[in-house]
């Protein structure tokens, strides 16, 4: 294989035919097949494409199911479980959907903490990752829609609740909550507009994701050391080394999500989504889906709406200042000792948050929860900027095959 | 109005909290195992039509299962005849050739017929709380083989409740009313049953020992009631269960072999770099 740059010798007649006209394949060459990538990545470094496989399975599987379901309150519900009783391998779909969301979000939380704990988020690549933000904000607006598809209860007390807290924003709140109800509540108007924006937002996320790579591409991967390539004697041919080892670890991940798919598929769900809509009862408890307990605990702790609202997007939106609120110079956490430390703490609070999004907001919750959020929003706005100019960094290696060939490796 | 049903949603939300804390917990539900548990477990399908001849006997009076049709009993070993014989037996609305509305005889593409008309009727014939449609009861609730099995065998009488029950009971009543004094009591019209949440249920005992009287001779007490029952609502709740676990496994299998496959490729391209 060689890892010349220039355009590679294409034997066949056709393809080299297009790629006079339109070089795609040149592209691809370069950017798949020599694309110089840093010898040392470990395997928290697939999940960019485990997500990209996700992604397209979400788009293959909800194209097929939006063939079968019917978009309208009288008969979502019964649709939905048409496909699962009569639509040939119909169940099989739907669970492939259903698990597929959680499993998209799994792995793209795990890519978003890989870019924190290795400092990818810096110089050159604050435009990369902020579009990696954009792609989540949408992943959620499309997951908290296509909730609202099979018209459980909890599709629509849900949709009630979290379209409801748009209306605590002066002045343009009122007039967004109209705009999303289509009416004076959740009703047929908002599942036909939910269903429309459900198929487009993927396909959105789609562009966005082709940016984010092609960010990627200008800049080249960071890696485990944080430090950037400085030879030919630091890179790989992304294939065969990394083809084969994304690969593997695809395959792997996708080993976890089926065994959930064919033998706990309800696993993530809520029993009382398989109750059909009913405005007249309200469920006993109605919480999101697991992805998002992080963020309604967030909404939960403030005592005023308003703030609570804005407390949760905040959690968000503090992620497009990242790179400038972290003031190391350092990248990689490997190399940066206090903040190791503060990484898994953030970690650990993001999982107390989630706990207490899924559970009543009383008894030590409501403190829990309170300290939880207070500590989210100092580790971005306080902690990283204080840190990056108190702690001493430890020593960086001279290159990544030193790093790699030389022994002592963290 | 708005403001209004966005205050409502929000309270209801923030409050939602309580509410369930006063449904679940106190009674253990009772256990049991089912065939059906489990990643390679099957429906024993003798109980499963047990289970329907129970539903028809003794629940189908005030319960829909909407979602099933009578063919569908096919799956469970119906011959075709009997599934036929099964829907003749109930009649159903239909228009004729003019336009007239009729009742015919159910054929076995008809869905199980709903013994309501609608909601309004269902709740004013049941102390107005209307029976849930059962197609997807074993699914809809925590737990729910168990829970339903439970809810059979949870009528009990009040006064037998041991003073560690009565603190449970009270505990519902202190969350439900906000009042710490407040002490358990019964509304008009509910039945005291121990695993329903809140303990009070509009439905009356549904199912006694001996309600049933099988032709195979199974006994009939009201645990081995319950069980079948159950048997046929978590087929009903997801009668495709069996395909997906067996799908499962071959594709499992594959996965598996997959990924070694792809994890000895991968060594072979890496073996000379590192
Ligand atoms: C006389 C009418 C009647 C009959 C017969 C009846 N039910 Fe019910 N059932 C009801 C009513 C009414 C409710 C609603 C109770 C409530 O909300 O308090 C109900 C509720 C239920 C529930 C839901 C409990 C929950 O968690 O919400 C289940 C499960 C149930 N019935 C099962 C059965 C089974 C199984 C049978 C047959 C053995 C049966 N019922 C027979 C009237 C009936
Ligand atoms: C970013 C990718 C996507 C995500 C995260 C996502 C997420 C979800 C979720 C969480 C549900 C609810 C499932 C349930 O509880 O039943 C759902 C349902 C649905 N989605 Fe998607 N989806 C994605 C892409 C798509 C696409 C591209 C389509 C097709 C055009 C689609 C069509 C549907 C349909 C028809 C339903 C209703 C059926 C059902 O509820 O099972 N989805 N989606």
């Amino acid at each position: 294989m060689s890892s010349s740059q220039g355009a590679p010798a294409f034997t066949n007649p056709i393809v080299k035919w297009i790629d006079r006209r339109l070089p795609i394949f040149t592209f691809m060459h370069h950017e798949y097949g020599v694309f110089p990538t840093p010898r040392n990545f470990n395997y928290w470094w697939s999940f960019g494409g485990i997500a990209m496989v996700m992604l397209i399975t979400m788009i293959v599987t909800g194209i097929v199911l939006a063939m079968n379901y019917t978009p309208h309150v009288d008969f979502a519900f019964d649709s939905v479980e048409r496909i699962m009783r009569d639509v040939n391998y119909g169940w099989l779909l739907r669970y492939l959907h259903v698990n597929g969301a959680s499993f998209f979000f799994i792995a793209v939380f795990i890519h978003i903490f890989r870019g924190l704990y290795y400092g990818s988020y810096k110089n050159p690549r604050e435009l990369l990752w902020i579009l990696g933000v954009v792609i989540l904000l949408l992943m959620m607006a499309t997951a908290f829609m296509g909730y609202v598809l099979p018209w459980g209860q909890m599709s629509f007390w849900g949709a009630t609740v979290i379209t409801n807290l748009f209306s605590a924003l002066p002045v343009i709140g009122d007039p967004i909550v109209t705009l999303l109800w289509g009416g004076f509540s959740v009703d047929n108007p908002t599942l036909n507009r939910f269903f429309s924006l459900h198929y487009l937002l993927p396909f959105v996320i789609v562009g966005v994701v082709v940016l984010h790579v092609t960010a990627m591409h200008v800049a080249g991967s960071n890696n485990p050391i944080g430090i950037d390539p400085k030879g030919p004697q630091d890179t790989l041919p992304f294939s065969p080394y990394y083809v084969t080892k994304d690969g593997f670890a695809v395959v792997a991940f996708l080993l976890v999500y089926l065994a959930f798919v064919f033998f706990a598929p309800d696993f993530f769900g809520e029993p009382e989504n398989y109750v059909k809509a009913d405005r007249l009862v309200t469920p006993p408890h109605i919480v999101p889906e697991w992805y998002f307990l992080p963020f309604y605990a967030i909404l939960r702790a403030v005592p005023d709406k308003l703030g609570g609202v804005l407390a949760m997007f905040g959690a968000i939106l503090v992620l497009f200042v990242l790179p400038w609120l972290d003031t190391a110079r350092v990248r990689s956490a490997r190399f940066r000792p206090i903040y190791k430390w503060f990484f898994w703490l953030l970690v650990v609070d993001c999982f107390v948050l989630g706990y207490c999004g899924a559970n009543p907001p009383e008894g030590y919750f409501i403190p829990l929860s309170r300290v939880a959020t207070l500590y989210y929003f100092a580790h971005f706005l306080v902690i990283l900027p204080v840190l990056g100019k108190i702690e001493r960094p430890l020593p960086l290696p001279n290159s990544i095959a030193e790093s790699v060939l030389g022994g002592a490796r963290k | 109005m708005r403001k209004i049903l966005t205050r409502g949603a929000l309270t209801l939300a923030f409050l939602a909290g309580p509410a369930l804390a006063a449904g679940g917990g106190g009674f253990k539900l009772l256990d049991t195992h089912f065939k059906f548990e489990g990643p390679l477990g099957t429906y024993d399908y003798a109980a499963v039509q047990r289970g329907f001849q129970v539903y028809k006997e003794k629940c189908a009076a005030c319960h829909s299962m909407s979602l099933l049709s009578y063919r569908n009993l096919r799956d469970i070993g119906l011959s075709e005849a009997a599934v036929k014989a099964i829907a003749a037996d109930v009649m159903v609305d239909d228009i004729d050739d003019k336009g007239a509305k009729v009742e015919r005889p159910g054929r076995p593409s008809d869905r199980f017929r709903s013994p309501f008309a609608n909601e309004a009727a269902a709740r004013a014939a049941n102390n107005g709380a209307s029976p849930p449609d059962l197609s997807l009861i074993v699914k809809a609730r925590v737990d729910g083989a168990r829970y339903v099995y439970s809810l059979m065998q949870g009528y009990d009488d009040m006064a037998k409740a041991s003073a560690a029950d009565r603190a449970i009971m009270d505990g519902y009543a202190k969350k439900a009313t906000g009042d710490a004094k407040a002490t358990f009591a019964m509304a008009t019209g509910r039945n005291f049953n121990t695993h329903f949440p809140g303990m009070q249920i509009a439905m009356p005992q549904p199912l006694r020992d001996g309600d049933v009287t099988y032709v195979d001779g199974t006994k009939n007490d009201l645990p081995q009631l319950s069980k079948d029952l159950v048997s046929f609502l978590a087929w009903a709740s997801e009668p495709k269960m069996e395909e997906r676990k067996n799908t499962g496994v071959k594709v499992i299998i594959f996965m598996l072999i997959l990924a070694g496959l792809m994890y000895a490729v991968k060594r072979k391209v890496w073996a000379g770099v590192h």
